[in-house]
């Protein structure tokens, strides 16, 4: 039994300094505090949109006006959202979205505009019907474009001036853009106008093609820099590949962060897209293909690995006792 | 030359050849160990497997890993892990098992004081044991360089700025250690053959000192005592297998070890499959950015303690802090005056200034992650890395007056 208490000691020692160096200090590491130095949680709202957020932040920036008129606008998102849509007439409306959002759309104001075809299935409706209503407004990232500059979308609150005209094509796209979406697809439509992912051989121009010969692999090369060109142009920076960020992100990160970017990195030029629960679920998905392939594995090798160290000590606890047994 | 007749088997054959009975029975039936021990002696055996597993998993992600600034990072993270067959299982063995030999060593060398091992005929073994432990240091760190992430790169930077000496100022010695400027294609490539080549030869070879060490002086026991060997295995080979005060390290003391060994593969592979991030920071899974400093940059869990006493200080006095910290562990020893091998808690003060010791590392290990910028913490920082400053004069002072124990107690 005297063992049993050494193993103990040893145990609890250990047990106390992973505390101590992982949880613990992982979250002192991350504290984010107020300007009163009070702390801020920044919790996960299960991926529904309704400015809460952008509100408090607001306040918490002291801009008084600010706060208004975030109010005004949710409060604005959340009366269209009570209206009946009617996907017939939003049909309509639907094809003055394809005047930019087409197949083989390029660079407009800084992005390619992503494709609608699962827009009704990834995103969130206050979130559509916010986009339709202000775009730097529902992606959170109107401090960018306080002076001059105009979100690339802009021009969208002339084509959906009255806010039947927005239910209607936000109803359309939840009838007829909301088929069963695979991981791939989710992402592309949400992510790759911005971010590269090199593991999976793709880019800001989307999958990479195969080429029979150099010159049009190093013509497509040039195709993408040039993209990423003006992708930094307008986000300010490049942002960054995905490849590897299931790994380098923790699961909350990734959660409030794509909620709401600013959240966790005030100030950043990356807009709310706008995910639903299950545009998450799938985005997520494609990031672990990329950058945690073997989880599958994982999770099936390792109740043999463990199974056979069990059957292994059992085995050798045997051996052990039976050449101990004359020895007291 | 020695007369040699034909060999009835392969034994007797290579028995002729290089005295293979000798060695088996010189290494292993009767290489006496005390009875009277617990399951921490096994942690020799258990670092021995551990080694071994680092070296077979390395082995293994060597044939993929590609020392070069522009590919080593891909080359770990897409290759190994996505193409190579179980790649994954060997780059996360190898990952776990760099942090967890420490884990282990630091329990090896808590025993070796609480036990008083290091006395008496014993402190080559700690000394070498210490070589094995700065050797352990030098290894994880060039192993860490390799994946080359933002916190390969970072901590490259911190750690080799720490050779300008403070106002030395020493820059070119930091250079020459680099080969460039900043850690680059130069750096990587000399610290992937410290990490694949160099290191492990001298670990290899102090493995060896380490256990010759050993023979001699033979393992101490859990009371201290002083055992008769000669006397004990010829009891034991007369079959007073009771009476006896020891047994053979094979296969008896190798049937504890092996169960021991047991017990810690289960945890080790728990870890490698469930929890593995402990060992594997997800800041280094971002790609090293000479541009794009870290909020956070911190040494891996075993480095902690000592990166604690470098930052409390101004710059200088930390250094020097850090210097001695580091040289004050090879002379324990000889600071310790006290005449008695026996554990900790017959020795009175010598109690008290373990568990002293074993909480200030601890505390210094957490305040070495937690942010300095919190003053609770600063405080704390200081305060524990001065403690441990004083532990060593205090240990000298403590065993110098330390009473002599009645033999047999």
């Amino acid at each position: 039994m005297r063992e049993l208490k050494i193993f103990a000691v040893v145990a609890f020692f250990s047990l106390l300094t992973y505390y101590l160096v992982e949880p613990y200090a992982h979250h002192a590491m991350h504290v984010k505090v107020d300007a009163e130095g009070k702390e801020i949680h920044i919790e996960s709202h299960g991926f529904t949109y309704d400015g809460t957020d952008d509100i408090v932040e607001a306040e918490r920036k002291g801009d008084a006006a600010l706060v208004t008129k975030k109010k005004a606008f949710w409060s604005e998102v959340k009366t269209i959202a009570a209206l009946k849509g009617d996907a017939v007439a939003g049909e309509a409306g639907f094809g003055m979205c394809m005047g930019c959002h087409m197949d083989g759309a390029v660079n407009m104001g800084g992005v390619v505009p992503p494709k609608l075809d699962h827009a009704g299935a990834i995103y969130d409706k206050n979130y559509l019907i916010a986009l339709i209503k202000n775009p730097a407004m529902a992606s959170n990232v109107d401090h960018k474009y306080a002076d001059t500059m105009m979100h690339p979308m802009g021009s969208v609150s002339s084509m959906f001036a009255d806010n039947q005209s927005i239910a209607d094509v936000v109803a359309y796209l939840q009838a007829h853009k909301a088929e069963e979406v695979t991981a791939k697809e989710a992402f592309t439509e949400a992510c790759v106008r911005c971010h590269a992912v090199r593991y999976m051989k793709t880019t800001q121009l989307g999958d990479t093609p195969k080429f029979k010969h150099k010159k049009d692999a190093l013509a497509h090369e040039i195709k993408v820099i040039e993209e990423q060109d003006m992708v930094k142009a307008y986000m300010g920076h490049l942002p960054p590949d995905l490849s590897m960020m299931i790994r380098a992100r923790s699961e909350h990160f990734m959660e409030t962060f794509i909620e709401n970017p600013q959240g966790q990195l005030p100030g950043t030029s990356m807009p709310r897209v706008g995910l639903n629960h299950e545009g998450f679920e799938k985005v997520k998905e494609y990031l672990t293909e990329a950058g945690d392939p073997s989880k599958k594995a994982r999770a099936e090798l390792g109740p043999w690995v463990l199974g056979f160290f069990v059957f292994f000590t059992i085995l050798a606890f045997l051996w052990k006792k039976s050449m101990w047994r004359d020895l007291h | 030359m020695a007369h040699f007749e034909k060999a009835n088997n392969l034994n007797e054959w290579m028995d002729q050849r290089i005295g293979l009975n000798t060695l088996k029975r010189v290494l292993n039936t009767e290489y006496w160990i005390p009875k009277d021990i617990n399951f921490l002696w096994a942690m020799g055996m258990v670092l021995a497997a551990t080694f071994g597993i680092l070296v077979i998993s390395g082995i293994f992600l060597l044939m993929y890993y590609k020392p070069d600034t522009n590919l080593a990072f891909d080359s770990v993270n897409y290759t190994i892990m996505s193409e190579v067959g179980y790649g994954w299982l060997w780059r996360h063995i190898h990952g776990v098992g760099a942090s967890i030999v420490f884990l282990i060593i630091y329990i090896h060398m808590f025993t070796g004081i609480y036990y008083s091992s290091y006395k008496r005929g014993r402190e080559l073994i700690w000394l070498s044991g210490m070589g094995l432990f700065v050797a352990f240091s030098a290894e994880a760190f060039s192993g860490y360089m390799l994946p080359w992430g933002q916190m390969s790169y970072w901590a490259g930077m911190v750690i080799t700025n720490l050779f300008s000496g403070g106002s030395l100022e020493a820059y070119g010695l930091v250079e020459w250690i680099r080969g460039d400027y900043v850690p680059g294609d130069a750096y990587l490539t000399r610290f992937f053959m410290l990490h694949v080549f160099l290191i492990p030869l001298v670990i290899i070879g102090l493995i060896v000192l380490h256990f010759g060490t050993l023979r001699l002086p033979h393992v101490n026991n859990q009371e201290g005592a002083d055992i008769d060997f000669e006397e004990a295995a010829d009891l034991w080979k007369e079959g007073k297998r009771k009476e006896s005060k020891v047994i053979p390290f094979s296969p008896v003391f190798l049937s504890k070890d092996v169960f021991v060994m047991g017990v810690y593969f289960i945890l080790f592979f728990y870890l490698v499959f469930y929890n593995f991030d402990f060992a594997m920071d997800p800041v280094n899974f971002d790609t090293a950015n000479g541009l794009k400093t870290p909020a956070h940059i911190y040494p891996e869990w075993y480095f902690l303690w000592s990166y604690e006493i470098l930052r409390p200080f101004s710059k200088d006095v930390g250094l020097i802090a850090f210097g001695v910290a580091q040289a004050a562990m090879f002379f324990l020893p000889f600071i310790d005056r006290s005449p008695n091998v026996a554990p900790a808690h017959k020795r009175g003060l010598f109690q008290i200034w373990f568990w002293v010791l074993l909480v200030d590392m601890i505390v210094l290990t957490a305040m070495g992650k937690l942010p300095p910028t919190d003053p609770t913490f600063a405080f704390i920082g200081l305060f524990s890395a001065v403690l441990f400053l004083i532990m060593g004069p205090a240990l000298f002072i403590i065993t110098l007056f330390e009473k002599k124990l009645e033999k047999g107690a």
